[in-house]
């Protein structure tokens, strides 16, 4: 608790752990994960195929149980050797923004309410949901697009409308899981300006799980996990504005 | 919060109207399948209500005149005028027949009735009523007579001088009524050549060889004295059983009043066709939920990714359960409509009545709505089971 007090924003990971299975057949997939995000910081988080990522962004996401490990959200503390929370629902839903590879928008919704059925969902009125989606949709250059349904637009839009969506209830951390790799590098270079952009703006902690040559020099900060291990290091974080 | 299954539903309007129309013809069927009962019940109480009768009297043990085959002496009508209570009573009989006009042959119910009686047609659409004792009729306009046609009923001919509407027998066959002698001559009519061999055995029988007797026995055989039955008409003030009783009582008679005749009709002679009605029922709803199903699961696991996503990112199992159940039941509603209104198109194109009672409507709208929450579940339970780290993926 005295590390929580202390380090008041952002997201902090301490020894986390994650075992699948039991006995025999146990696979040790986190085995020492630490990390620290800061508001308004872009990390990126990098490794071979079969390191952990995929299962850090699950435990971060609070989708399924780490073993061990403590972690911190803002002043709260999320998860302590078992879950401190007893609605993750609402957790994921206010606390935590998810962006993935696909943009995994609704197809039934139209653009707007893709982002406002986050809001919605936390009990917002409708019309108050719509009015926060628009505006982020207008950060992202997407605004025109409000009406539109996801199939009717290109790539590099779905994406920004599922970053408009993780935004919108301004959760204090974004989960990206290889958020650009199906852009090509200038696309995906814009997703990287947005996110930093957003960072700033609303003082969000992302994480961006990436294997993509044309954004790592981009990141300050990279997180390299090696066999469920993670290894801080500075970042080139190249100026791509 | 937006209705996300409406949503859904209008994205993929087309394949839920198509399979609405599927689900609401299957609907359709199923609400004549009731209509085609309702139909029949109402058949026999409009037989009942236009015979004109209200008491049935019938041979002794019997269930008569309808619903077995029932003979009574074509006198005893005159004893049971002086029954007390009795307004009127009448001799009926009931021959299920071809009849044959122009080319055309009609299945019909052949009535034999005492003009002026009890069991003339309550009204006409058309035409007036027998009057003369020999070779009118008055038939029912399903058949297809005109006015002023002749049609052939056994050897002899009779002309069409009234039409009816609504008297169908219990089996669908639409009635021909003619006068009581006529019938009763047709009912009972033997062959030329067997009436002659008739004749022959009889003058050959010694027992007979007398003057006078052989003469009245052969009359005797050669009319015919059994009707089917009475029709009685009580008089004001008397109940049908006060009547009825002293009937059974004296004469060794079944007599059956108004609810007994309609009890007869519809739980005897009805009561098989409805069963296999009810066994259609039960086959086309368990057909509908299974369609319902299908669909809905189908639908459902095409949207697998989607519902992992929603789960991620805070929605409620209730609301994901809510929108499929939703679209099961707007498939119902869509399915209901069509239904109902391709049965209320194609339930006059029948040969035989079909009744579409807005209580069977509502019924049907009742089961159909259980049925797809119903069906619905399968899906529900699968979309519960989706794992909202699968929108994470590896
Ligand atoms: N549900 C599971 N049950 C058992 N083992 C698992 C499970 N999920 C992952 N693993 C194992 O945990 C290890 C880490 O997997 P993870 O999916 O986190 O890797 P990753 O870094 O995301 O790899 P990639 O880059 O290929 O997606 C792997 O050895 C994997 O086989
Ligand atoms: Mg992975």
């Amino acid at each position: 608790m005295e590390d929580g007090t202390k380090q008041a924003e952002g997201i902090l990971i301490e020894g986390m752990r994650k075992r699948y299975g039991e006995g025999d057949t146990a696979v040790d997939a986190l085995k020492e994960v630490n990390m620290r995000v800061m508001p308004g910081e872009v990390v990126g988080l990098i490794g071979p195929s079969g390191s952990g990522k995929s299962t850090l962004l699950k435990c971060l996401g609070a989708v399924i149980e780490p073993t061990a490990g403590r972690m911190t959200l803002g002043r709260e503390v999320i998860y302590d050797n078992g879950w401190q929370i007893r609605d993750l629902r609402a957790l994921r839903r206010d606390k935590i923004g998810f962006v993935f590879q696909a943009p995994y928008l609704i197809p039934f919704l139209d653009v707007t309410d893709n982002v406002a059925l986050l809001p919605m969902l936390a009990g917002h009125p409708n019309a108050e949901s719509r009015k926060r989606a628009v505006e982020l949709l207008e950060a992202l250059d997407v605004a025109h697009r409000a009406a539109a349904m996801p199939s009717q637009l290109s790539g590099g839009e779905q994406q920004r409308v599922a970053i408009a969506r993780a935004l919108v209830n301004r959760p204090p951390v974004i989960l990206a899981d290889e958020p650009t790799a199906p852009l090509d590098s200038q696309r995906a270079l814009a997703v990287i300006r947005i996110l930093n952009r957003m960072a700033r703006q609303y003082q969000t902690a992302i994480i961006v799980v990436t294997h993509d040559e044309k954004i790592i020099p981009t990141f300050r900060r990279i997180y390299h996990i090696r066999d469920g291990r993670t290894h801080e290091e500075a970042g080139e974080g190249r100026e791509f504005e | 919060m937006i209705s996300l299954a409406a949503r859904d539903v209008l994205h993929a309007w087309g394949k839920f109207v198509f399979t609405g129309m599927g689900l609401g013809l299957l609907i359709g069927v199923t609400l004549t399948m009731a209509g085609v009962y309702r139909g029949m019940v109402d058949d026999a109480k409009v037989l009942l209500n236009n015979s004109g009768a209200d008491l049935w009297v019938v041979q002794q043990k019997t269930l008569g005149p309808y619903a077995e085959p029932s003979s009574v002496h074509d006198d005893l009508y005159r004893s049971i005028l002086a029954m007390p209570g009795v307004a009127d009573a009448a001799s009926v009989t009931y021959l299920t027949m071809q009849v044959r006009q122009g080319e055309r042959d009609v299945r019909a119910m052949v009535v034999g009735i005492v003009p002026d009686g009890p069991g003339v047609p309550g009204y006409l659409v058309a035409g007036r009523q027998i009057t003369r004792s020999h070779y009118e009729a008055v038939a029912d306009i399903a058949t297809g007579f005109k006015l002023g046609q002749l049609i052939r009923i056994r050897r002899h001919d009779y002309t069409v001088v009234g039409l009816t509407r609504r008297m169908v027998s219990s089996g669908g066959d639409p009635m021909v009524f003619i006068p009581l002698r006529d019938a009763q001559e047709a009912q009972f009519l033997k062959d030329n050549d067997a009436i002659i061999s008739e004749r022959n055995r009889t003058a050959a029988n010694p027992a007979f060889n007398r003057p006078g007797v052989l003469e009245a026995v052969i009359d005797s055989q050669s009319s015919n004295p059994f009707v089917n039955a009475v029709l009685v008409q009580i008089k004001p003030g008397f109940t049908a059983e006060e009547v009825a009783e002293p009937i059974r009582r004296w004469k060794r008679l079944q007599v059956y009043t108004r609810a007994q005749m309609e009890e007869i009709l519809v739980a005897k002679l009805i009561a098989t066709s409805s069963k296999q009605i009810g066994m259609f029922l039960v086959i086309l709803a368990i057909v509908s939920a299974a369609i319902v199903a299908f669909i809905i699961y189908t639908l459902t696991m095409g949207k697998i990714r989607e519902i992992a996503v929603l789960k991620l990112i805070g929605t409620r199992n209730r609301t994901i359960a809510a929108m499929i159940m939703q679209q099961a039941v707007g498939l119902g509603l869509i399915g209901f409509v069509v239904g109902k209104i391709s049965a209320t198109i194609w339930a006059p194109m029948f040969p035989k009545y079909v009744l579409l009672e807005p209580g069977d409507a509502l019924r049907g709208f009742i089961a159909i709505v259980f049925i797809c929450i119903l069906a619905s579940l399968l899906a529900i339970r699968a979309a519960l089971k989706v794992d909202p780290a699968e929108a994470i993926g590896g």
